[in-house]
């Protein structure tokens, strides 16, 4: 990013232009998610800023702030990270190898930006959690995470249906559910202590 | 040396040309015609020389003339410029050889084309391939054919990690789904690859047609059967369903493999060897998932949080307050561990 605004243009001027920019492109980005229409936005011009985000922000909210030792925190971050970023590339080498003609880092980014529905329902989550535990309380969380789940696989579905042969879209979505099935249950069966 | 002082008066820019059979013999493999330990040593290490020289080079098109003069005074220095310009030569060389190399090798490792062909199947395809591998052959007695792809059985893998993790909704307990994560995806790709491997050298001892790729199709495919028991076993808890589920489900998949083995295998002896191990290993995998994989579970549990306390009565132990409250989803939510430690209390 400091290169960006050296280059700005004007010497001697650090302008927040193009970090601006940058913002704004996410930002794009995320609503492309959150209504997904058949564009080719998140591919075009493709950036793992937000997927990042993304990332971070449900790592931190997955941890635990537990009572009894204190080095739960940590494992527990790199854990969700490395899931979520291996589980990335795993679905990505196997639509390529599948004949698809993404470029790799096309489909980590269309990937990491659906998680947003389920980082949404993390927040949720998190705060319905506030309330009186109770079997409502699970069911309230079991329809928000079902909900967002599904959205997630549409959304990812929408962009990434296009670029696989027409008859194997099934097997190349296939392993996006699983992924994205993985990411709920843990969001699922968080609770804070 | 008689090869650096003989071209001394000649060349001042160490320009291509000049030096060809220098450049040949530095492409041949890294033999160094010239003794560099006689260099002089003024230009330091070589190699990082020539980063600034790239960006030098790239900086210095108004400076024509300069290196005009500089080429003028290489006249002078005589020996010592030389030899500084004939280093940076070598290093740009071998830089470039290296560089080349290094290339080679990282487009011909990092290639996953390697593994196209195994992927190349259609969604018909993985569907009859998971229907027939329930169903034993009848006909041992030529070779049935195993088809060779990766998908169906790595899927299937991943469907069993994502199973067991489902079985694993335990959410009033302080769980470190990380390490629930590692143990289920180690757990299936360590049986599926393991299993395979070992099964493949016992067929190499017995003398069965079967290459390693085969192996590793047959078996995943023959996961399908564990998939579909666990599935609705974890969600239906009942003893007697499951080892119904086990015979039944776990027997045909098996069966089914044990019939492709022993159309690939000649000779009684070698056909029980390979034929019964496999089979003892799968089903004993299943029961392993159903019974003793809780206790693995448990057992992670229980080491955060003390042995002595039953997974039924975990409360928080300093605020008593909070007790009714959490009792009420220890009674919705572990059902799937209540019937579990049933299941094992009653063993």
């Amino acid at each position: 990013m400091a290169k960006a605004v050296e280059s700005s243009g004007e010497l001697g001027t650090t302008s927040p232009r193009p970090l601006m920019r940058d913002l704004k492109a996410v930002g794009k980005k995320f609503m492309h998610v959150l209504y997904p229409r058949k564009s080719n936005t998140l591919l075009r011009d493709w950036d793992l800023w937000g997927p990042l985000i993304l990332c971070v922000t449900l790592a931190l909210m997955l941890q635990r702030s537990s009572v009894d030792s204190e080095q739960d925190g940590g494992p527990q971050f790199a854990e969700v990270f490395v899931i979520i970023w291996f589980g990335a590339v795993t679905i990505t080498v196997n639509s390529k190898l599948l004949g698809g003609n993404i470029s790799f880092f096309q489909s980590l980014c269309v990937l990491g930006y659906c998680i947003l529905p389920l980082t949404v329902a993390m927040l949720v989550c998190r705060l319905v959690l506030l309330a009186e535990q109770g079997p409502i309380n699970f069911m309230v969380r079991l329809f928000v995470v079902i909900v967002m789940f599904a959205w997630s696989i549409v959304a990812s579905t929408a962009f990434l249906a296009d670029s696989q042969p027409p008859n194997r879209k099934a097997l190349a979505i296939y392993p996006v559910f699983l992924f994205y099935f993985v990411i709920s249950w843990m969001i699922l069966t968080f609770t804070p202590q | 040396m008689a090869t650096t002082a003989a071209p001394a008066g000649g060349a001042r820019s160490g320009a291509g040309p000049e030096w060809g059979g220098f450049e040949e013999n530095i492409q041949g493999g890294g033999s160094a015609v010239i003794d560099m330990e006689n260099m002089d040593d003024t230009s330091g290490s070589s190699f990082e020389d020539m980063g600034e020289l790239h960006q030098r080079l790239r900086e210095e098109e108004v400076d024509a003339d300069a290196a005009a003069a500089e080429e003028e005074d290489g006249e002078f220095l005589g020996m010592k410029g030389f030899k500084g310009q004939l280093s940076r030569q070598v290093a740009d060389q071998m830089w470039q050889a290296g560089k080349r190399q290094a290339s080679r090798a990282f487009s011909l490792y990092a290639n996953i084309d390697i593994l196209r062909p195994y992927f190349d199947v259609e969604p018909a395809q993985v569907r009859s391939r998971l229907l027939e591998s329930m169903i034993p052959v009848k006909m041992v007695n030529f070779p049935q054919k195993i088809a060779g792809e990766l998908y169906g059985p790595l899927m299937l893998v991943f469907t069993l990690v994502a199973i067991l993790l489902h079985g694993m909704k335990t959410s009033d307990t302080i769980i470190r789904e990380g390490t629930l994560m590692g143990t289920a995806i180690g757990t299936c790709f360590g049986y599926w690859l393991g299993v395979s491997s070992f099964i493949y050298f016992l067929a190499y001892l017995c003398n069965a047609q079967i290459t390693m790729l085969q192996m590793l199709a047959l078996l995943g495919y023959g996961l399908f059967g564990h998939c579909i028991v666990l599935f609705v076993t974890y969600n239906i808890h009942l003893h007697a369903l499951f080892y119904l589920f086990w015979l039944l489900v776990g027997g045909l998949s098996t069966l089914r493999m044990v019939a492709v083995l022993v159309s690939r295998t000649v000779g009684p002896t070698q056909r029980l060897l390979l034929c019964g191990t496999l089979a003892a290993l799968h089903m004993l995998f299943l029961l392993y998932l159903h019974f003793a994989y809780h206790k693995v579970v448990e057992g992670i549990l229980d080491t955060l949080e003390g042995p002595n306390i039953p997974p039924m009565q975990r409360v928080p132990r300093d605020i008593p307050a909070v007790l009714p409250a959490a009792r009420v989803p220890a009674t919705v939510l572990n059902a799937t561990a209540k019937a579990v430690m049933v299941t094992l209390q009653s063993h």
